[in-house]
């Protein structure tokens, strides 16, 4: 128990440290990840056949494949792909990516397309009669998704994205084979000098089971929010 | 992007495909059986049982996988109890301990679809299983996990195809599969982006035949819907000659 106390003699307030470290990685890629949904449900919404196909691909490849694919094609290709650009402005050294961008896109990436699925489905959930209604009420388009789409998109987008941000929390953990020190990492490095591994990997598990645990009461609560005024059959 | 650069990639990534398969059939397999008794487990009446499944299902739910899997492949042997017991040989290798893993992972988030299946039976049919004289172990075999399994495979399929995708962190632990290679391959040539085309293509192809072979296998099970589609045109045409 000494070993988890805060202080210098004590691991506790390193490993606490990274857990807000995930908790900012999983933030940032959970908004990124909306945004990218956003845009995805937007294309396949469009109507336009070009971008319909180029969403279908990006929700269709990216569920497909391995998240720690997508790290590592960002981690290893991500410096390369910014030394080539900076290299068309002149400059030829060396760039490295920074571990946190890394994983914010990376996760971000592959969480928009669980976001675009959520939001499509959010956005078809809302009665076209109330579209129908809102523009026989001579609502111009924007006034028209600030007071009837968004609201109700939001609500019935919500549960969906409750889950996609549990996913979101427990991918951040591959973000550790970059080497950003968060819960993965620190418990990896505390195994690694007090040759104590279950100790610390168990610590790590109960941070995440609290994290998990906490937002998804956190989401709860949201749930109901959205939902007040709302006539439950 | 060059050709034979990645015609290379893929020779030196196919000796992977094995290993890869390896541990997604046996961690499937092994999971389902799990799966169904902590379903069970967690539908029972006994309330200790039930608080149990619903514990382990909690914990496999809440943690990342390769939390699970440290836990399991470098925790373990942090006690002499378990390093001198006979399972140790087993614990010892990154082959087994990835297994464990994703079994007990699949485990948990497959009992969850199979609760839904098994709740979705619907009571009449188990009534009337009992008035036949069924009970126990024959109600199960026959009437409830029959249509449990039917109802819950769509969603089975899903989790079949993130079990494939999870194998992809046996790679941390050594093991060298698919993504264990690519990563190496990148490492060697930082050529990251046709690497991840073939690395991720194999993923793709994988997991496109699964979903084929679950919908396959949905088709074969549902013989009831089956009849009903093809059989309405038939009866259309037989009321339109009367």
């Amino acid at each position: 128990m000494e070993l988890l106390s805060f202080g210098d003699k004590g691991w506790g307030d390193e490993l606490a440290l990274a857990a807000c470290m995930t908790l900012a990685v999983a933030s940032c890629a959970f908004l990124l990840g909306t945004v990218f949904g956003c845009f995805g449900a937007l294309a396949k919404l469009s109507g336009l056949r070009a971008l319909e196909i180029a969403a279908d691909a990006y929700t269709t490849v990216v569920r497909g494949i391995p998240e720690l694919l997508v790290i590592y094609l960002l981690f290893f290709g991500g410096s390369g792909a910014l030394m080539f650009v900076a290299s068309m402005f002149g400059h030829t050294g060396y760039i490295g990516v920074n571990a946190f961008m890394t994983g914010v896109a990376a996760i971000g990436f592959v969480n928009g397309a669980y976001s675009t699925e959520a939001i499509r489905g959010a956005v078809l959930a809302v009665p076209k009669g109330q579209i129908e209604a809102a523009k026989a009420y001579g609502m111009p388009p924007w006034t028209l998704f600030r007071r009837i789409l968004a609201p109700q998109v939001l609500r019935f987008a919500l549960p969906s994205l409750g889950n996609v941000w549990q996913l979101c929390l427990k991918e951040t953990a591959l973000i550790s084979v970059t080497g950003l020190v968060e819960i993965m990492r620190q418990a990896t490095i505390g195994a690694g000098s007090t040759k104590k591994p279950f100790t610390f990997y168990a610590c790590a598990a109960v941070l995440y089971l609290l994290l998990t645990t906490l937002s998804g009461i956190g989401f709860g609560r949201a749930e109901r929010w959205a939902e007040r005024g709302v006539r439950r059959s | 992007m060059d050709p034979i650069f990645m015609w290379d990639t893929l020779q030196r990534l196919l000796p992977g495909i094995p290993l890869m398969l390896q541990l997604v059939s046996l961690s499937l397999a092994v999971g389902f059986v799990l799966a169904v008794l902590v379903a069970l487990a967690r539908l029972s009446a006994f309330r200790p049982l039930s608080a149990a499944a619903a514990g382990y299902v909690f914990f496999f739910r809440g943690t990342p996988l390769l939390v699970q899997i440290f836990l399991i492949y470098y925790g373990l042997g942090q006690f002499p109890e378990i390093r001198d017991s006979f399972l140790w040989p087993f614990l010892r290798q990154p082959y087994w301990c990835a297994i464990l893993a994703f079994t007990l992972n699949t485990g948990a988030y497959g009992s969850e679809i199979m609760r839904g299946g098994i709740q979705s039976v619907p009571w009449g049919q188990i009534e009337a299983a009992r008035v036949c004289g069924m009970s126990g172990l024959l109600l199960m075999r026959r009437i409830i996990l029959p249509i449990a399994v039917r109802q819950a495979l769509p969603a089975y399929g899903n989790e079949m195809i993130l079990m494939v995708k999870a194998t992809s962190l046996a790679s941390i632990i050594t093991l060298m599969e698919v993504t264990g290679i690519a990563q190496k391959i990148i490492a060697e040539t930082y050529r990251a982006v046709e690497v991840f085309v073939v690395a991720g293509s194999i993923y793709l192809l994988i997991n496109f035949v699964l979903t084929r072979g679950v919908r396959a296998l949905e088709w074969y099970l549902s013989p009831h819907l089956r009849d009903a589609r093809q059989a309405a045109p038939a009866t259309e045409a037989a009321a339109l000659a009367h």
